[in-house]
């Protein structure tokens, strides 16, 4: 009878131990895996433990069905994830994240003021520039987008990313609308109109990509003479392929990824300690010179290497006349719009 | 010699029956995995699917009382105050629920700007509320005093609708519920489902044009060389659809290989734009369905004999005659059956136009993959599966009328 109790006693025991460490999980932070969470690894993640925090990391493709999942499901494993600029914006619309006390973070105005939100702080700048290869024009090369339209000057055909998202800004930027007005314009259905009109131009030369990887493969087979393209995936060319590609800046779209600390999370207090860790401009200027993506913490730019600083989005000078790619304006309009340039490309 | 008595006559015809009923039995028990894995594994999950462009319950089910409300609308003025107030009622708590997004990206299907109108009212009336609850929306966002946004729910609201299915026929329902063609700007898939006739009817008369001489080759042949020909147009079979029509980018592209033998022969000063294009979709399909067409055409002219062609030029038949009255009728069966295979696998095609082809050579495919991967639309994906569906089959239904299903031969 006594030793039955006992071993009662052990079975609860064991159960209270195996649940507690249920609990009390490490945090476990969620990134895009590849190159770029190999990046973090060294610059955040390592040195981040190394003060003695423990964590654990994943890696996910994005969506935000998946979130939803966890956060509806009640079966949340994460603590902080890093999203796109549009899964940030309706997830917190629907709830799924933690409002960020930003007090804690070192109050907004350290940060870039597109990296500012309720739910997230901005963890990466990039964009989507213009690009030509140096080897093929060598004198007097494209300025802007407006050259981008001009087959006369620069015969050839030309690239763009399949869609209206960037595409439709990217016409009115080369008709003359200049960045702040962009999307005041392209609210109207004259705006609309007057970006059709534009991309008529250079339809019979235009070819149309779906990933990331495209520019640079038809930049190199010759196939398009110029293209739009992520910065990143340029610099990747320059530097592994021995490729002579130009990035012209003026008027590039960029946008940003945030970390965001799940609604619920039970390590809130770590996720926060670790925002703080990442936040830090002296661990974000580490970032740039393992992978081409500009950081949101204001002091950090200026004191990344020289060098790296002139291939980031994030550098003063290409900043300058950058334009934020409105994710609210596209949640709202993407629907008519993918129809719209569906129909327009069909014709 | 006994004669079998009446009794004993209908004993007999029941046990016949009995055991004919058994075998038929045994043969359906025999048959029955196979038309459970079809039913489990094609009927069941493409009916599924194909019932997303019909039912439309997702946005009764969160918004409710707003939906019980319209039910009794007549649509000529603004609903009454108690519609209003069924509004704020789902919309406070399908924000607290966390399904208001849902029923805001179906409504925004219809009008762009209605996920904004949702959230930004759900923002509102969170917190305490004061006056009537017409005013108060109207106060949120005049689009509440709008007629049509009224209307766009209760389209929504199911359970059945037939906006998707007239969506993908570039029709919509006006806001006194007619039926309207989508405005030029906005109209897509007549124009797309055209091109996909177009690409599908070319591609499969350059593989009779082309698979129809092959066959005939082949036919004469002796067994050995026979086998190897056949060998050799079995071979891409092997191959996977994804390699094949990558190689065609490599050969196509404007620094690819065909390219440079041009400008090497001094043929072109510029290279000639291959990909990308019309004709890069039709020399991939072409290639990748060629096998189609050959192979019921050398199995039927296998068959025939030709003692029919000797018989007709003892006649004093010339050749050409004897190979359009005599020969190529018999081989008749064979065309069929190719061009119908054909036609039909190209009406799918999604991979090689997607790769090889430009924009405006997307097919009807195409588009279903876009809506049902991309923007997550199952209802528009549905439809114009529907509507592909439908094509296949009608079809289908005109050649059964002009040539005749039991005609067709596969060897």
């Amino acid at each position: 009878m006594k030793r039955n109790l006992v071993c009662k006693l052990c079975v609860l025991a064991a159960v209270a131990a195996l649940s507690s460490v249920a609990v009390a999980r490490d945090l476990t932070v969620v990134s895009w895996g590849g190159a770029y969470q190999d990046a973090q690894r060294e610059v955040y993640f390592k040195p981040f433990m190394a003060t003695g925090a423990k964590m654990v990391e994943e890696s996910w493709d994005g969506g935000v069905g998946t979130l939803r999942t966890k956060v509806k499901g009640g079966n949340n494993n994460w603590d902080v994830v890093q999203v796109e600029s549009d899964e940030l914006l309706i997830g917190c619309e629907e709830g799924l994240y933690e409002k960020l006390d930003w007090a804690k973070l070192g109050g907004k105005d350290k940060y870039l003021p597109d990296a500012v939100n309720d739910c997230g702080v901005g963890a990466i700048v990039y964009s989507f520039v213009l690009a030509y290869d140096g080897d093929k024009i060598k004198s007097d090369p494209p300025k802007n987008w407006a050259d981008f339209f001009n087959l006369q000057k620069w015969p050839g055909k030309r690239a763009l990313r399949k869609g209206p998202k960037t595409t439709l800004e990217i016409a009115l930027l080369a008709d003359g609308v200049a960045p702040k007005d962009v999307y005041a314009t392209l609210a109207t259905d004259a705006g609309v109109e007057r970006a059709f009109k534009k991309l008529d131009q250079i339809k019979g030369s235009m070819v149309w990509w779906e990933k990331g990887s495209q520019p640079p493969q038809l930049l190199a087979s010759g196939e398009v003479v110029m293209t739009d393209a992520y910065n990143g995936r340029i610099a990747t060319a320059n530097e592994k392929d021995n490729k002579n590609f130009k990035i012209v800046w003026t008027n590039n779209l960029y946008t940003i990824d945030s970390w965001v600390i799940m609604k619920g999370s039970p390590n809130k207090a770590e996720a926060e300690k670790y925002l703080v860790f990442v936040n830090d401009p002296q661990n974000q200027k580490n970032l740039p010179t393992k992978i081409t993506y500009g950081v949101t913490a204001k002091a950090a730019t200026a004191m990344i290497d020289p060098k790296v600083l002139p291939n980031l989005a994030t550098a003063p000078q290409n900043f300058a006349a950058a334009l934020y790619i409105n994710d609210k304006f596209w949640l709202e309009n993407l629907d008519k719009l993918n129809q719209r340039f569906n129909a327009w490309v069909a014709k | 010699m006994a004669i079998p008595g009446g009794g004993e006559a209908a004993a007999l015809r029941r046990a016949l029956k009995r055991s004919r009923r058994r075998e038929q039995v045994r043969a359906a028990a025999l048959v029955l995995p196979l038309f459970l894995f079809l039913l489990a594994t094609f009927i069941v999950p493409i009916g599924a699917m194909l019932s997303r462009a019909v039912f439309d319950t997702e946005v009764a089910a969160i918004l409710p009382r707003i939906t019980a409300e319209l039910a009794h609308w007549d649509g000529r003025q603004l609903p009454p105050d108690a519609a209003y107030a069924a509004l704020i009622e789902d919309v406070r708590a399908a924000r607290e629920a966390g399904t208001l997004a849902s029923a805001a990206t179906r409504l925004n299907y219809d009008v762009a700007g209605f996920r904004s109108l949702l959230f930004s009212t759900g923002r509102r009336i969170g917190g305490d509320l004061t006056g009537s609850p017409r005013e108060l929306l109207s106060s949120i966002d005049p689009k509440w005093n709008d007629r049509e946004t009224w209307a766009v729910i209760r389209r929504a609201t199911g359970p059945v609708t037939d906006f998707y299915l007239l969506a993908a026929l570039d029709l919509r329902r006006d806001e006194n519920g007619a039926i309207t063609a989508t405005p030029p700007e906005q109209a897509v898939f007549r124009n797309v489902l055209a091109r996909t006739l177009l690409i599908s009817g070319v591609v499969t008369l350059v593989c009779l044009l082309l698979g129809y001489p092959v066959a005939y080759f082949i036919a004469r042949q002796p067994p050995g060389r026979a086998a190897a020909l056949l060998f050799l147009v079995l071979l891409p079979f092997w191959t996977s659809l994804l390699v094949r029509t990558v190689a065609w980018v490599v050969l196509l592209q404007r620094e690819g290989i065909l390219n440079s033998l041009f400008l090497s022969l001094g043929l072109t000063d510029e290279p000639v734009r291959m990909i990308f294009n019309r004709f890069a979709v039709y020399v991939a399909m072409v290639h990748v369905l060629l096998p189609f067409v050959v192979l019921p055409l050398y199995a039927v002219m296998k068959g025939i004999s030709p003692s029919y062609l000797r018989a007709a030029a003892s006649l004093g038949a010339a050749p050409l005659t004897a190979f359009r009255r005599v020969y190529m009728p018999q081989t008749l069966p064979g065309v069929g059956a190719g061009c119908l295979m054909v036609f039909i696998q190209a009406l799918g095609y999604y991979i090689t136009p997607a790769l090889v082809g430009g924009a405006d050579d997307q097919m009807i495919s195409y588009f279903i993959a876009f809506y049902a991967s991309k923007t997550v639309n199952w209802g528009m994906a549905a439809a114009l599966s529907i509507v592909l569906l439908a094509a296949t089959l009608a079809l289908y239904a005109v050649y059964d009328r002009i040539v005749g299903m039991n005609r067709m031969r596969l060897g």
